[in-house]
């Protein structure tokens, strides 16, 4: 199945090189960075979930002792419309409002004002001396109420885009996109079997465990320095440009350590906030979100509605797939229903689709990549129809996917044609896994799924330092979120042939390492780990012309082995090979020191799919789920670091589990969370998970050098139609709405 | 949080005579144990000014005595330690169990029983097993000492029965008699880390032939406190806990309950719930009760 290569390096598992200092508490997060002289700054967030926001006063709060800022809408600039591309989606004009809320507060929790004060308690103090007068407005909640007729709008310049001619009204509809291939109708007409269902998904938050934190300081010549915890620091940087009208070259990002992110810190909240009120006082300005404002403020990802249709003939091979979606965007467009719709039916080879997809504003947070935005939602719906045509067949679950499953040369539905894809081998492997047969209780049940996401490349570069003794400083642009740094490290080990631990990596800030797109779309390995094994390849190139120079042959009469330049064979001489520490060491006399660097624009991301089996049992007098056993199987095209594979698979499993089982917002009528704490708000904690078996497929990405695919969002789409599945089976009945709560689940069963 | 005045007097005199000197003059004042409560509410709730009387140095409150017919469990005993005593954990499996309960190892180095009991949350998982144990109160005042019905104790939510002036020094719990034993379950929708969505305590004494003669039903999580449940007493009383006795105390113990809807679960969802715990906590009680547990 996979390609046999003699890699020393890659695919062991040695710890990483950031592992000490997180382990000890060394590492510095987020909220760890102080400056003398520092201000913190607080934020007053909107106490309604849609109003009109009509005067603001500032007056007192900064008359109170210790007060050296407060800011509202009116004190930032106008910021033209434009979008902002990535996994989030949206326009930066929006994301400006969304940062401190213009002439409309859009939800509950919305910034309407900040304060910097000389402590945290007296700045907390000062909020309570800002004036607000607010129009109180309807909330709009949810897609149902969003897309009803004469529903009250969010904004009234919204005029649904993709509809020809422009629709002559304003509505909470932004966008209207459509996916279609062959004749829906003729596929549907030809189907011996058609299945039908309609699956709501609820708002969730990523969840990580560090909340949002900055700190920024800005020099009078206008100059900023911003310390924050984000996946993509020069993403940042863009962004705090656009929402200040700054420079670029005015501002460097300096990512720290990051605790999570998902998908959640790819977009920025206080950062231009903390700026702005630091140039106003000429002090540091630190501001930290608490675990409330986290939930009621960042994030999330959106619910969704799915209205989905499969036909098939009755040997299981699919004629026609229909879905109708709706995503939450929040307050503002740009949702993730796109991505939800390119995937949706990815893994099968479709003749006829026919996908219409939504895009809905409403009164929550605007929602932020989370994951292989979009597809957990829409695959969902899709593998629990699946699950159901499989009933109605009377087929394997397996065995019908195998027979529709997409291949190398088949048309994907969203467009390109798949290269090597491991969809089929994660399949068999499925299938042929232990925990596929093993007896069930009676109140237990099994389920399966295949899971989907593109995997990105964009762009990055790396750096290769060689120091005097032939030991190795990698720089990059990318925060470490999974391990990324140990695998940049093997990567790098293994292309100039030195060990791993003569490897280090440093992730550098805006200034010190070249533009580097963020830590997100699975693509940092697959990206950045090109870019430094091109770099190393470039060392590679200059310690051989030293060789040369050394030996005084021509370069092209030497060679590369095991971290030796040595003279190819047949030339005639008999050097001694000459290690890179030896041409280190005499760098000075051959041309100075050895520095390699790459930079590019990464084609060719392979995509990943996975397959999990989820075991559950059900209490019949509860209907509360435990899973018993969970099994995550994917495609990493090649495991640099088994171990961090490893780790994405059981991670997304058990972020998908949660979403599965009990993670949603729960809203008052009035538009207020009512669970913005992990009390109510059930992430699930060890001891509700089983032991998550992983099986990593290795299909290699030909597009890559040791040919990585990304492997850091699929692991998230397949557990909610899994988890779903396995309730299926145990209880018998289809319940079409997450999370699977006990209280959901018995009212099912008792009907 | 706030700003508040702190002190930590080692005699019980001392400790009342602060409690006095504040309710005479209106100055507000707080009893503190563990903290695992009342921190998290002067962090996020209520964080007006107080002084906050710490009464962990207080000898009689951490004692812990097995003398004569009853065990005196002094109110500010960590729950861990409580947990680890295996004389305790042998006559009252059910209360150390829902001491056991109280969020995570962390949490109960800290948490005591008393706290539990004096933050009268409905929710509170001690309390329902300390009324199906027939618990008193030890109540310290100026005067003396009082002692009071665990179940009169609670009378709200959030609000007890203490006067000004006065703190729990402990609880008083008569010592099992033969054949008897406790259990207490509760629902959440995770395993740990979670607050009741519902919970029930039941305790049995079994006669010779495994027949029930006497029981304690109480549910928690219900209601604004927790509450006994006679119907499903004398559903038990008089039978060997066969499935119809087992199902009448289950329906008895719905029909007391008069739940809300919230964020932590529906109403009906509660009601159903609350009847599925009592009759398992009455199985696990009776088979303990019979030697089996
Ligand atoms: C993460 C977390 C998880 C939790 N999980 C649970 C759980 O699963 N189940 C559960 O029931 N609770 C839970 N709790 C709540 C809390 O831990 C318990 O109620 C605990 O028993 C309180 O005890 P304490 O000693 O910390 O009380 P404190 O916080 O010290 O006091 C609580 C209240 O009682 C008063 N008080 C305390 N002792 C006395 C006394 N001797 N005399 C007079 N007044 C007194 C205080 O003034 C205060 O009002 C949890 C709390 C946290 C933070």
């Amino acid at each position: 199945m996979s390609d046999t290569h003699d890699y020393k390096q890659i695919g062991t598992r040695p710890i990483r090189p950031d592992g000490v200092d997180k382990i000890t508490g060394r590492a510095n997060y987020g909220a760890d960075y102080s400056l003398p002289g520092m201000l913190h700054g607080v934020v007053l967030r909107s106490p309604y979930a849609h109003a009109n926001i009509k005067r603001i006063d500032l007056g007192k709060a900064l008359a109170l002792e210790g007060v050296y800022a407060a800011v509202s809408g009116a004190d930032f600039p106008d910021v033209a419309a434009g979008g902002m591309g990535g996994e989030g989606g949206g326009d930066f004009k929006d994301l400006a409002s969304n940062i401190m809320a213009r002439d409309k507060a859009l939800y509950h929790g919305h910034a309407v004002a900040a304060v910097a004060a000389t402590s945290r308690e007296l700045a907390i103090e000062a909020l309570d001396l800002i004036e607000v007068d607010y129009e109180v407005l309807t909330p709009v909640m949810n897609l149902d109420a969003a897309m009803a007729e004469n529903a009250p709008l969010l904004n009234d310049k919204i005029y649904t885009m993709g509809v020809n001619p422009k629709p002559e009204q304003p509505s909470n509809v932004a966008a209207r996109m459509e996916f279609k291939r062959g004749d829906i109708d003729a596929g549907f007409a030809d189907a011996e079997v058609i299945v039908e269902g309609e699956f709501r998904t609820p708002t969730v938050h990523q969840g990580y465990i560090e909340p949002h934190a900055c700190l920024a300081t800005m020099n009078q010549g206008g100059q900023a320095t911003l310390w924050c915890s984000t996946q993509g620091h020069f993403e940042v940087r863009t962004a705090v440009s656009k929402t200040l009208d700054m420079d670029v070259c005015d501002i460097k990002v300096i990512a720290t350590e990051i605790g999570g992110g998902f998908g959640g810190k790819t977009v920025i909240y206080q950062e231009p906030v903390a700026i702005l009120m630091s140039k106003i006082s000429g002090r540091p300005v630190k501001m930290v979100m608490d675990r409330e404002e986290v939930f009621r403020a960042s994030g999330p990802a959106s619910a969704t509605l799915s209205k989905i249709k499969l036909g098939a003939k009755k040997d299981g091979t699919l004629t026609a797939m229909s879905c109708w979606m709706a995503y939450e965007a929040g307050a503002f467009p740009g949702s993730s229903m796109a991505p939800g719709a390119m995937c949706i039916f990815a893994p099968y080879k479709t003749d006829n689709f026919l996908i219409e997809g939504f895009d809905v504003v409403v009164n929550k947070p605007k929602v932020a990549a989370y994951r292989a935005p979009g597809a957990p939602q829409s695959m969902y719906a899709c593998e629990s129809l699946m699950d159901e045509l499989a009933y109605k067949l009377e087929m394997d679950p397996i065995d019908l996917r195998l027979k529709n499953a997409v291949e190398k040369g088949d048309q994907a539905a969203y467009g390109p044609k798949f290269n090597e894809v491991g969809l089929r081998e994660c399949l068999i492997a499925a299938k042929e896994h232990p925990n596929y047969s093993r007896e069930l209780t009676e109140t237990q049940g099994r389920g399966i799924s295949v899971g989907f996401w593109f995997n990105a490349g964009m762009q990055s570069s790396a750096e290769v330092h060689i120091n005097e003794n032939g030991t190795v400083m990698v720089i990059e642009g990318n925060p470490d979120i999974g391990g990324s740094r140990a695998s940049m490290a093997l990567m790098a080990a293994e292309t100039l042939g030195v060990p791993y631990e003569k490897v280090r990596v440093l992730v550098g800030d805006t200034e010190t390492a070249g533009f580097t797109n963020v830590t997100g779309g699975s693509r940092t390995t697959f990206a950045t780990g090109m870019a430094v094994i091109q770099a190393s390849q470039d060392i590679i190139s200059q310690a051989k012309q030293r060789a040369a120079k050394t030996w005084e042959i021509d370069e092209d009469q030497v060679d590369w082995q095991d971290g030796h330049a040595v003279p190819m064979p047949g030339v005639n001489a008999d050097w001694e090979p000459l290690s890179l520490a030896k041409i280190a060491a005499k760098s000075g006399r051959t041309g100075g020191p050895l520095l390699g660097r790459a930079s590019l624009n990464a084609r060719g991301a392979g995509p990943g799919f996975s397959v999990n089996i989820a075991e559950v049992d059900v209490d019949p007098e509860t209907g509360k789920t435990e899973v018993v056993g969970f099994t995550a199987i994917q495609d990493a095209g090649k495991a640099i670091h088994p171990a961090y594979v490893e780790g994405q698979l059981q991670g997304g499993a058990v972020q998908g589990i949660g979403w599965a089982l009990n993670e949603e917002y729960v809203y008052d009528d009035k538009g207020v969370m009512q669970n913005p704490g992990f009390l109510d708000y059930r992430i699930p904690v060890a001891s509700d998970l089983p032991k998550i078996d992983t099986v990593i497929i290795e299909v290699p990405n030909k597009a890559h050098p040791y040919g990585v695919r990304g492997v850091g969002e699929t692991p998230i789409v397949a557990p909610l139609a899994a988890v779903a599945n396995a309730v299926r089976s145990a209880i018998g009945i289809r319940v079409g709405e997450l999370p699977l709560s006990p209280p959901r689940l018995l009212a099912a069963m008792d009907e | 949080m706030g700003s508040f005045a702190y002190t930590a007097p080692k005699k019980l005199e001392q400790a009342l005579a602060v409690l006095n000197k504040h309710a005479a003059e209106g100055n507000r004042i707080q009893v503190l144990a563990g903290g695992t409560d009342l921190l998290v509410q002067l962090k996020s709730i209520d964080s007006e000014p107080r002084t906050i009387l710490d009464i962990k140095k207080i000898a009689e409150t951490s004692q812990l005595t097995f003398d004569g017919d009853h065990v005196f469990i002094g109110s500010t005993i960590s729950c861990a330690v409580l947990y680890e005593n295996a004389e305790l954990k042998e006559m009252f499996p059910g209360l150390t169990e829902s001491i056991d309960l109280i969020g995570s190892t962390q949490i109960q180095g800290k948490a005591t029983l008393g706290g539990n009991l004096c933050n009268a949350s409905p929710a509170g998982d001690t309390i329902s097993a300390l009324f199906v144990n027939g618990a008193t109160c030890v109540i310290a005042n100026e005067s003396g000492l009082r002692e009071m019905p665990v179940d009169e104790f609670v009378v709200g939510v959030g609000r007890n029965a203490l006067q000004p002036g006065e703190l729990l020094l402990g609880l008083k719990l008569p010592k099992p008699a033969a054949n008897t034993s406790d259990a207490y379950l509760r629902f959440i929708p995770r395993t740990e880390m979670d607050i009741a969505v519902a919970g029930a305590a039941v305790s049995v004494s079994l006669d010779d032939n495994g027949v029930c003669v006497a029981a304690r039903v109480a549910i928690g999580a219900v209601a604004t406190t927790a509450l006994n449940v006679p119907a499903a007493v004398e559903a038990l009383v008089g039978s060997a806990l066969d499935a119809s006795a087992l199902q009448k105390a289950a329906e008895a113990s719905s029909a007391a309950s008069s739940p809300i809807s919230d964020k932590r679960g529906t109403e009906e969802f509660r009601r159903k719930i609350v009847g599925v715990l009592t009759k398992r906590a009455a199985t696990t009680a009776y088979a303990r009760a019979k030697g089996e547990g």
